[in-house]
C-alpha cells in the first residue's frame, strides 16, 4: 500500500488505518459520527494527498483538454476551476475531476486516487493522437504533490492565520478568504508556493491546499494548531464518505464507472454538448435527447433500520413489487439520524416521493425517493 | 488498552458472558466496540428463541460494517435490551453495562468451561 506524507501524523493522532484505492489512509481518528458533525458545525482537516495532480500546459492545452473533458474549459478565467468528467467513446465515465485554469496556458487536474493510473494512461493515449501534441506538455505530478482539505463553517476564522497576505497570481485576492467558490490562487507559505482553492467534497464552505509533498506535514501541523481553538479536528475517509453522501456528491466506483454516463448520473449540467466535439459527445447528446435507461436517485429510509449499503437491492413498493435497482452509496446519516443513500433505477420510478424498499440483509425496509441533496444546511 | 473485566467469561469472537445462577447476560467486549467504532444499529433475537452455542443470533452495524454476533452459549432467550435498540451508541459507551444484548437461560451450563477466562481473552487481543 502507498502512504501519503502524513502517514506518521495519522499514526501519531491515533488514526485507524485502512486500505483505500491502494493507499493506507485513516478511516477515522475518534469516531466517524463525531468527525462528520464537527465538519458540519466547526471544521475538519482531511489528508487528500492520495489524490492525483496532473499538470497540462502549452498553447494547445485548452483545445486538447476541451475535447476530452465534458465541461467547457473556455468558461474559465485564470484562477478558476470547474467540476468536469472525462468520458470514453461510449460516454462512460473514466473519472470525475476538477479542472483548474491556473494561468492562461496552464491547467491542473485534480483526479481520484483510485483512477490515477487509468487517467494518466488515457490522457497520454489521447495526447499521442492529438494533432497539436507538440504544443502540449503533460506532467503527472501526483507522486511529488500532496493536498489537504479544510472544511466547515468555522474555517474562515483561522485559515488566514496560516496563509496571511495576498495571492501571488491566479485570482488576485488580498486574502485567501476572499477567494470565491471554485477560485484558485497561488499563495506564498514559508518560502514555498502552494495553490489554494475554495472547493471541497463535504457540502460545507472550505478550502483545498495543494503543495509539494515534503511541505504537507508542516502545513497540516500549522492548520491544526491554528484551528483547534476554533473547533478544528482531523477527519478521516469515513466522515468524508458520510458527508459527501448526505449532499449526493458522486464517488467514482459507486455512482460513476466506465459503463455509466454523466447523463445517467444526473450530471448533465457539467456536459457542454454545444461546445464542439469531445470524446463521448454523440452518445451523450443522444441520451440527453432520448432519455437514459437508468437514473441516479437519492433515498431516505422512512423508519429506523439497519443502514442501507452499496449493492443492496432497491425494490418498488406495493403490489407487484419487483427489484428495480441497486444502492450505489448508503449509510446512516450522522446529520439526519436516518439511513440514506443513492442508487440507479429505471426513469419511470425516478421521481421524488416515490416509495421504495431497500433490501437489507434479506428483509425489505421502507424508504422514499427524495430530491438531491438529501441534506441541506438550515438557513 | 481494552477493558477486560475479571468477573466475565469470553468467546474468541469477542462476546462476553456474565453468569448469575442459570441465566447468562451476553454482550460484546470493549475491544470489539472499539474495532467497530460508531454502532448505529443493533438487531436482537426474539424473546423465547432457542439457540445453540455458535449460532449467529444478533447483528451489530457500524457506519462501515455489519457484523454477526455468535451466541457463546446455548439456551432460551429470556430478555433483550431494548435500550440498545433505541440507542445503539450504548454499545460503544457501556459495552459491559448499558450496552448488553440479551439474557439467556442456559440449557448446557458445562459450555461455560469452554469459554475463555479474562487472562486468556486478554492474551488473544494482545496489548490492544
Amino acid at each position: 500500500m502507498k502512504r501519503t506524507p502524513l502517514y506518521a501524523v495519522h499514526q501519531r493522532l491515533g488514526g485507524k488505518l485502512i486500505e483505500f484505492g491502494g493507499w493506507e489512509m485513516p478511516v477515522q481518528y475518534t469516531s466517524i459520527t463525531d468527525e462528520h458533525l464537527t465538519v458540519r458545525e466547526a471544521a475538519g482537516l482531511f489528508d487528500i494527498s492520495h489524490m492525483g495532480e496532473v499538470l497540462i500546459s502549452g498553447p494547445g492545452a485548452e483545445a486538447f483538454l476541451n475535447q476530452i473533458l465534458t465541461n467547457d474549459l473556455r468558461k474559465l478565467l485564470a484562477g478558476q476551476g470547474q467540476y468536469t468528467l472525462m468520458c470514453n467513446e461510449r460516454g462512460g465515465v473514466i473519472d470525475d475531476l476538477y479542472a483548474y485554469r491556473l494561468t492562461a496556458d496552464e491547467y491542473l487536474l485534480m483526479i481520484n486516487a483510485s483512477r490515477i493510473e487509468a487517467d494518466v494512461a488515457w490522457l497520454e493515449a489521447q495526447l499521442a493522437a492529438f494533432p497539436r501534441r507538440s504544443e502540449v506538455k503533460l506532467q503527472n505530478a501526483s507522486d511529488a504533490t500532496g493536498a489537504l482539505a479544510v472544511q466547515g463553517p468555522r474555517v474562515v476564522e483561522f485559515i488566514t492565520h496560516c496563509f496571511p497576505g495576498a495571492s501571488t497570481g491566479g485570482t488576485i485576492v488580498a486574502r485567501v478568504t476572499d477567494l470565491k467558490k471554485n477560485q484558485i490562487a497561488p499563495f506564498a507559505w514559508a518560502g514555498n508556493a502552494l495553490w489554494i482553492s475554495r472547493t471541497g467534497y463535504t457540502g460545507e464552505d472550505g478550502f483545498e491546499v495543494v503543495a509539494p509533498g515534503q511541505r504537507i506535514e508542516a502545513i497540516w501541523n500549522q492548520l491544526l494548531a491554528a484551528g483547534q481553538p476554533h473547533g478544528l479536528k482531523p477527519a478521516g475517509l469515513g466522515a468524508r464518505d458520510t458527508l459527501r453522501t448526505e449532499v449526493c456528491y458522486p464517488l467514482y466506483g459507486h455512482e460513476l464507472d466506465e459503463n455509466t454516463t454523466p447523463i445517467e448520473a444526473g450530471l448533465g449540467f457539467f456536459v457542454a454538448l454545444d461546445k464542439g466535439e469531445f470524446v463521448g459527445r454523440s452518445v451523450l447528446a443522444e441520451q440527453k435527447a432520448k432519455g437514459p435507461v437508468k437514473k441516479l436517485v437519492a433515498f431516505k429510509m422512512t423508519d429506523r433500520s439497519a443502514p442501507p449499503r452499496p449493492h443492496y437491492a432497491i425494490w418498488s413498493a406495493g403490489p407487484g413489487a419487483a427489484k428495480i435497482g441497486e444502492v450505489t452509496s448508503g449509510t446512516q446519516s450522522p446529520s439526519l439520524g436516518i439511513g440514506i443513500g443513492m442508487g440507479y433505477v429505471p426513469p419511470a420510478f425516478a421521481h421524488a416521493n416515490t416509495p421504495v424498499e431497500i433490501e437489507i440483509r434479506g428483509q425489505r425496509a421502507p424508504a422514499v425517493l427524495v430530491p438531491k441533496p438529501i441534506y441541506r444546511k438550515p438557513d | 488498552m481494552a477493558n477486560v473485566p475479571s468477573d466475565l467469561k469470553y468467546a474468541k469472537t469477542h462476546e462476553w458472558v456474565r453468569v448469575s445462577g442459570n441465566v447468562a447476560t451476553v454482550g460484546i467486549t470493549d475491544y470489539a466496540q472499539h474495532e467497530l467504532t460508531d454502532v448505529v444499529f443493533v438487531e436482537l433475537p426474539e424473546v423465547g428463541r432457542r439457540i445453540k452455542a455458535g449460532d449467529p443470533c444478533a447483528v451489530v452495524e457500524s457506519v462501515k460494517t455489519a457484523n454477526d454476533i455468535y451466541s457463546p452459549v446455548s439456551g432460551e432467550i429470556t430478555e433483550v435490551n431494548q435500550a440498545v435498540v433505541a440507542n445503539p451508541a450504548l454499545v460503544n459507551s457501556e459495552p459491559y453495562a448499558g450496552g448488553w444484548f440479551y439474557k439467556i437461560r442456559l440449557s448446557n451450563p458445562a459450555e461455560l468451561n469452554a469459554l475463555l477466562a479474562p487472562e486468556q481473552y486478554q492474551a488473544q487481543i494482545g496489548g490492544a
